[in-house]
This record gives structure tokens, sequence and C-alpha cells, in this order.
């Protein structure tokens, strides 16, 4: 019998970090993201790379120009973040198409589908025939790590931006991948040349014409690269495919016939239409939306697809003969536990306080966002990152005396906030702004951010002052207070929301993920205890409701935060002596 | 530690699916990532798969990893999973569905006091060390994946390894084996 095992030296490795990890043996000079689930780890795995100069950028539009802009110097360079980031990004991608590259320079973006941490499931492969960039799909790690090199070759031989779209399932699972040493690629030298680089209308005018050639020519590419690659099987059965359900369907259907789509734009329609005559039936399936599939019909090609309710939420191997059949997707309903805000986490405080005085929260992104699940149900708007402020605005133009709160991190602030605070200064807005600064980036696992003064790689920098920022952007009133000083944070709360002024609220209390001190567990009085159920209202996961409405305090969880104590109207939890 | 018997033929040429589930902050990704550094230390093609994001609050967790010859899915289909190592029973009844027949569930093994490290925090790894006693991955690799992955109290991780895994062959020996 053959030994079927592996034999070379391998590195367990995530989707995420193989392209960190190709894009360092591609000789990569400049890294640049916003951090965003499942993308974070690209840019974390490359920090860890001394010879690459990685940074996390304010947003996302800044991170894509940043790198950009080391491509157009010479530099190998990448952007990568989640699918909602590249909207950010959205204008300089639209044009950087019109420009064109340098050396290469490669835009990575993870898609979510089954929103495992995210706020919308679009799928980031209808930018390629919108932007009219090449758009590459890895499979799974080892397949990123290949193609990720192969991205950087696309986009110096064809003067353009390439798209490597992933998504969760392929970021953020593990495979053997056999790795390599850096290679040495030379800084391409810079030459001013203003109709390249300079959109005004003249230029991108015949630039635009250049690109319309230039997709031709990645059309071209595409029916004779590898990696768009046709696996002969049964004459009976065929599937085209991209993406994660291609290993679902090789191992659902093991003996059809495959051509798997990795260079998924511009299409090989010559590839497709051969395929199509190698088999008697043709099925195309893909994750999120039905693109392949129009596009293989505008061909003319016959092709069975999955029905539609397939396209809602993420593809499971045990989706794949339901698919076959064109049968409709059974939901079967999450008994998954629900995430909640840690014990002792500093936002608990904060939105206690806004539940007790009934304020109307147009929320943001960030742990903060679950402060929206019952019972705490405390936020009430949660759109994009930075929505919270101007949410606000737009509701308090609509109801100029109602209670209206916006409610962002420190994180968020930063990334996009700033403008809608300098919108509701320059627009004569009134309202209450509240900054939850827990000095870190949680939601994403707890990245560095201007306003924690340090960076990627932990060093010192400027740090941003958050209040400087809020006082310069016109802010009438800005506090820095300690939100666990329940009576202070609720006084000021109350006259702030009563005054005519824009005020902010910076409440500022480290992460429990970053001070991991805890305290002694509170008393609990079980005699004394009214079994109101207020305590229960604050969601905190040590507190746990016995079949007679009592308290039991799961003291491996409790962090001694004492908020349940601040809560109980009877004193039955009580500070310990 | 003891030697196990060198894998037949028939076990290597086949995939494993380990299962593995529970609460945040039990440390089941940890042990996943430990179980697949193991696997692929043997030398199998390993394919691991997991949600983060919302690990560290409290919320469910699992993790699927997935070794032999060569693997295309890195998710576990229903009814295939050989082990359900599961750290939390709610979590593990939960996802019995994906124990295949003939497969073994930790559940039990959550209630009985053999199987359990004194200190709870090394649940994970007194785990693990049942499954190396089952599963077809030689005990070096995994003592060479522990020491490549754990950082902190590898010590006291070892020996609830040791005693997992002493555990887990006195199970194997009463059941007849995997
Ligand atoms: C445009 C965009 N980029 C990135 C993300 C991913 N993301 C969600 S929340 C968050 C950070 C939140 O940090 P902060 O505002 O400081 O709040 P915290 O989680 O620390 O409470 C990020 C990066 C996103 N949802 N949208």
């Amino acid at each position: 019998m053959e030994n079927k095992r592996i034999s070379s030296v391998q590195e367990l490795l995530s989707g995420d970090e193989a392209v960190a990890r190709g894009a360092w043996e591609a000789g990569l000079r400049v890294a640049c993201a916003y951090p965003g689930t499942p993308s974070t780890e690209i840019l974390e795995t490359l920090a860890g790379f001394k010879d690459v100069d990685a940074q996390w950028s304010v947003n996302e539009k800044v991170a894509f120009e940043v790198a950009l802009g080391s491509a157009i110097a010479g530099g190998r360079s990448l952007y990568a973040s989640k699918h909602v980031g590249l909207n950010v990004a959205m204008d300089p991608l639209m044009t950087a198409s019109y420009t064109g590259v340098n050396a290469g320079f490669v835009a990575v973006v993870c898609d979510d589908p089954g929103l495992a941490s995210s706020q919308n499931e679009q799928d980031t492969r209808w930018v390629g025939p919108y932007a009219k960039l090449p758009l590459l799909e890895p499979a799974s790690p080892a397949e990123a790590y290949l193609f990720i090199k192969e991205a950087f070759a696309i986009s110096e031989r064809f003067d353009t931006p390439v798209l490597f779209r992933m998504t969760t399932r392929v970021a953020h699972s593990k495979e053997n991948v056999a790795v390599g040493a850096r290679q040495d690629i030379a800084l391409r030298p810079f030459e001013v040349n203003i109709p390249k680089y300079v959109m005004v209308p003249r230029n991108a005018y015949q630039k635009h014409s250049v690109i319309e050639k230039r997709l031709l020519a990645l059309a071209a590419f595409s029916e004779n690269t590898p990696l768009n690659k046709i696996e002969k099987g049964s004459a009976k059965l065929g599937f085209i495919t991209s993406g994660i359900p291609y290993q679902y369907l090789k191992e659902t259907y093991p003996d059809a016939s495959f051509l798997k789509l990795g260079f998924t734009y511009p299409y090989c329609d010559k590839k497709i239409a051969r395929f199509a005559h190698l088999v008697r039936e043709l099925v195309v399936v893909e994750e999120l939306d039905p693109i392949i599939q129009e596009h293989v019909r505008s061909l003319g090609i016959k092709a069975r697809a999955k029905h539609p309710t397939f396209g809602i939420g993420e593809l499971l191997p045990e989706h794949m003969e339901q698919i076959y059949k064109g049968a409709k997707k059974k939901e079967l309903p999450s008994s998954a536990r629900k995430p909640v805000l840690c014990p002792g986490c500093p936002h608990r405080f904060v939105f206690s306080v806004l539940k007790r005085n009934k304020a109307i929260v147009a929320g943001d992104i960030g742990c903060y966002t679950l402060a929206a699940t019952p019972p705490l149900s405390t936020l009430h708007t949660c759109l994009c990152m930075g929505s919270s402020i101007t949410i606000h605005e737009g509701f308090r133009r609509i109801m100029p005396n109602g209670k209206i709160v916006g409610v962002l991190g420190d994180s968020t602030f930063v990334h996009s906030g700033i403008t809608g605070l300098i919108n509701a200064v320059y627009n004569r807005m009134k309202g209450l702004i509240i900054i939850l600064d827990n000095s870190t980036t949680a939601m994403t696992g707890g990245q560095n951010n201007p306003a924690t003064g340090r960076t990627i790689r932990n060093e010192p920098t400027k740090q941003l002052s958050i209040e400087a920022v809020c006082t310069a952007c016109g802010a009438d009133n800005v506090d820095v207070v300690d939100p666990k000083n329940l009576s202070q944070l609720d006084a000021l709360v109350k006259q702030r929301l009563a005054a005519d002024a824009l005020s902010v609220i910076i409440a500022r209390r480290p992460c429990k993920l970053v001070d991991r001190n805890r305290l002694p567990m509170p008393d609990y009085d079980r005699v004394k205890c009214k079994t109101c159920g207020l305590c229960f209202n604050l969601d905190c996961p040590a507190l746990v409701k016995t079949e007679d409405g009592h308290v039991d305090i799961n003291a491996a969880l409790c962090a001694g935060c004492y908020l349940c104590v601040d809560t109980c109207p009877a004193d039955a939890l009580k500070r310990p002596a | 530690m003891m030697r196990k018997k060198t894998s037949s033929a028939s076990s290597v040429d086949r995939i494993w699916n380990v299962f593995f589930c529970g609460t945040g902050g039990q440390g089941v990704l940890t042990a996943a990532e430990i179980c697949a550094v193991a696997a692929m230390n043997a030398g199998y093609h390993v394919k691991k798969s997991e949600v983060h994001g919302m690990a560290q609050r409290g919320g469910s967790v699992e993790s699927h990893v997935r070794f032999g010859p060569r693997i295309f899915s890195p998710l576990i289909q229903p009814g295939t999973a050989d082990f359900i190592v599961c750290f939390h029973e709610g979590e593990g009844n939960r996802q019995a569905t994906y124990l295949r027949n003939g497969g073994t569930t930790f559940v039990p093994f959550l209630k009985d006091p053999a199987f359990m490290p004194q200190d709870r925090h090394f649940l994970n790894t007194a785990f693990l060390g049942v499954l190396s006693a089952l599963a077809p991955i030689p005990g070096e690799s995994w003592l060479a994946a522990l020491s490549q992955q754990l950082k902190r109290s590898l010590a006291e991780n070892q020996a609830a390894f040791a005693q997992g895994r002493k555990a887990g062959f006195a199970y194997a020996g009463r059941t007849g084996g995997r």
C-alpha cells in the first residue's frame, strides 16, 4: 500500500495567512488595511514580516490610496479589507482602474456569506465587471498562497489593480501549505506620466478606451490561464463553479467533470462553451449571487443552477445534493448561543444609563452593537461604520426634541465618525454623541488605532486625542468620564439631553480583553432580593436566573464590575466586604 | 507516555473528522489548532475550519478538523464526525447530529471524573489526550504540536494531556479500541 501522506515541510496556514505569506514571498513592500472580519489576519500576519511596510490605516479609502500610491511609485503593494470595507474604498478603486499601476497592486477583499460577523451579505464579484478589473477567486488556503503570487504578475503584465476575492470559509479555514523563500523583486522606476496618472476628463477619456482594450486582453488571458481549469470526469454531469463550493462538489460528486474558475472575471467564454459541449448535464454552483450563472446563460448555454433561496447565506457541503436537485433551501432555526457583551464590559454601563433614560440610540458598528439584543435592547439603528452621528442628525431633524443619542466606538469615530461630527456642527445641529473609548478596536480582536497611540507593530506613535478632535470640530461640550461612575454619567446624560447644545461625552475605560483585572464577585442576599429582574436586563453572562427568579452569580465569569450592584434597587447585590 | 501501535493502512487511507465545540473562552479553537497541527506533523493533509469574530463574547464556538490523504471540504457534514470533542454539555448535545454511526462523543466524559482534569482550565488539553488515544496520530506528533502551540503553562497542559491520554487508552481498552 503506497503511503499517501504528505512528506515535505509544510505550515498550517489560514487563507488569510497564506495570502500574507504568498504576498511576502512575491516581494511585497507596502500593505495597508483597516481591520474587518474575516480579513483582519492578513495584515496581522504581514506585520510579522520585517521587510514589509505594514499599517493599520484610518479607514479603507485611506488604506487603498496609500497602497496604490506605493504601487505607482514602484513597489508591490497590497490592500486588504472585508467586503463592506471595499465600499468605503470604491471611490479610489473605480479610478485606479483607469490609472493602472506600475508595480503590482492587489486588493484582497473577503466576503462573508452567512454573515458570521457583518452587516450585510454583498457579493464582491460584481465589482470585477463594474470596475473593469480582473478578479481572482481561490478556493482554499493553498490556492490563496499560489494565486496571490499570480495576482501580482497579472497586475504588472496588464497594468491593472487586481481584485482578489475570498470568503470567510477560505479566509478562516486552514490547510497545510508548502511555503518558500522571498523573491528579490527590484523597485520599478517611477516616471512622470501625466496622461496616465492625472485623471482629468481629457486623460480619463483616453484611458477609458485603454481599459476596454485591457479587458479584451484579460479575457484572452482568462481562456488560457490554468487558474481556470477543466477537470475531465464523467461526460454525464459537469459543474461550473468557483471558490469554496468547488470543494463541496468534489466531495459530493467525485466522478463529475468540473470547470473550476479561479480567474472568474473577465470570463473565459470559449472555455465555458467547450466545457458545456463535454457534458450532457451542466450545473452552475456558486455562493451568493447568480453571477456566473447569468453569464453562462447570456452565452446561450443551457445550464441548471441553484434555487434562488440558496443565494442567501453560506453554502454548506450538505447543500450540494439539494442544489443539484433544484430544491428549495430548508431554513433551519439556529440554536446557537448568542454572543453578548463580556462580563465587566465598560459599554454595558453606558447602555444601562441610556436604557434608564429611555433614549433612542442611533448606534454604530462595534462590540456595542450587541446592546441591540434583548433584554438590553438599547441600540435602535445600525447601518454602517460612522453612521451613528449622521443618523442621529437625521433623526433630530425630524424629532428635534427627541431623546436621541448617537453612540459609537473610538475606532469607528476615527474611521468615519469625525466627518459626521463636523457636518453636525456646520449645519447647526444640537444633540448628544457618546464615544465609547475602550482604547482598542475590540470587535475585530483588539487592534490598535490612532487613538491608542500605537502602530500595528505596537510601536509608540503620536496618540490622537479624541477630545481635542471633538473640540476642534466645534462641539459645544466635550466631557471625558469613567462610565463606571454610573451616577455621574447618568446626571451628565440628563443634563446634556436637556441642553440646547451639541455635546460629546467620551466614556473612557479600557476593554475587558485589554484590562483583564478582576475584582471579587458581589455578595448576594437572597432574602432581600425582590426578584424584580432589573439586573437581568443588563444581559450580563455572569448573572444566571434561577427557576424562582433569583440570582445565581457565575463566579468563573464575573469580572467584579458591580454594575448589577449599582442597578439593584433592593440592596440584595452588594460589593463584597 | 505510552507508545501507540502503528496505524493500520486503512486508518491512514480514510478521512478522519473531528468536531470540536463549546462556548467562548473554553479553548475550543486552541484544541482544534493543536489537533490540526498534530495531524499535519503526522504527515496528513489537513483542513480545519472555524468561525471567529464573536468567540470572545461567550457565544457558541465550533471548529472542524479533517485529516487524511486528500481533503476537499474544510467542513464536516452532519452524520460523519468520528469524534465530537465538546467542552460544554449543551453544545455537545446540540451538535450530536454531526456524529456518525459508531462515532465517539465526549459528552459522557464531561460527567466522568476519570476524564476530568483537576483544574478545569486544562479541560481542552485533557480531552486532546483522550482523543490522542483514539485517533490515528502518533503520540510524538501530539507532543510536538502541544509545545509548538502552547506558549503558557506548557507543563500543566502536558500533564493534563498525559492524564487524558491514559483515560483514553483505558476507555479504548474497555470498548474494544477504535
Ligand atoms: C467599513 C467597515 N470596515 C470594517 C468593519 C469591521 N468592523 C466592525 S466593528 C469594527 C471596529 C469597532 O471598533 P470600535 O468602534 O472601537 O468599537 P469596539 O468594538 O472596540 O467596541 C470593525 C473594524 C465594518 N463593519 N465596516
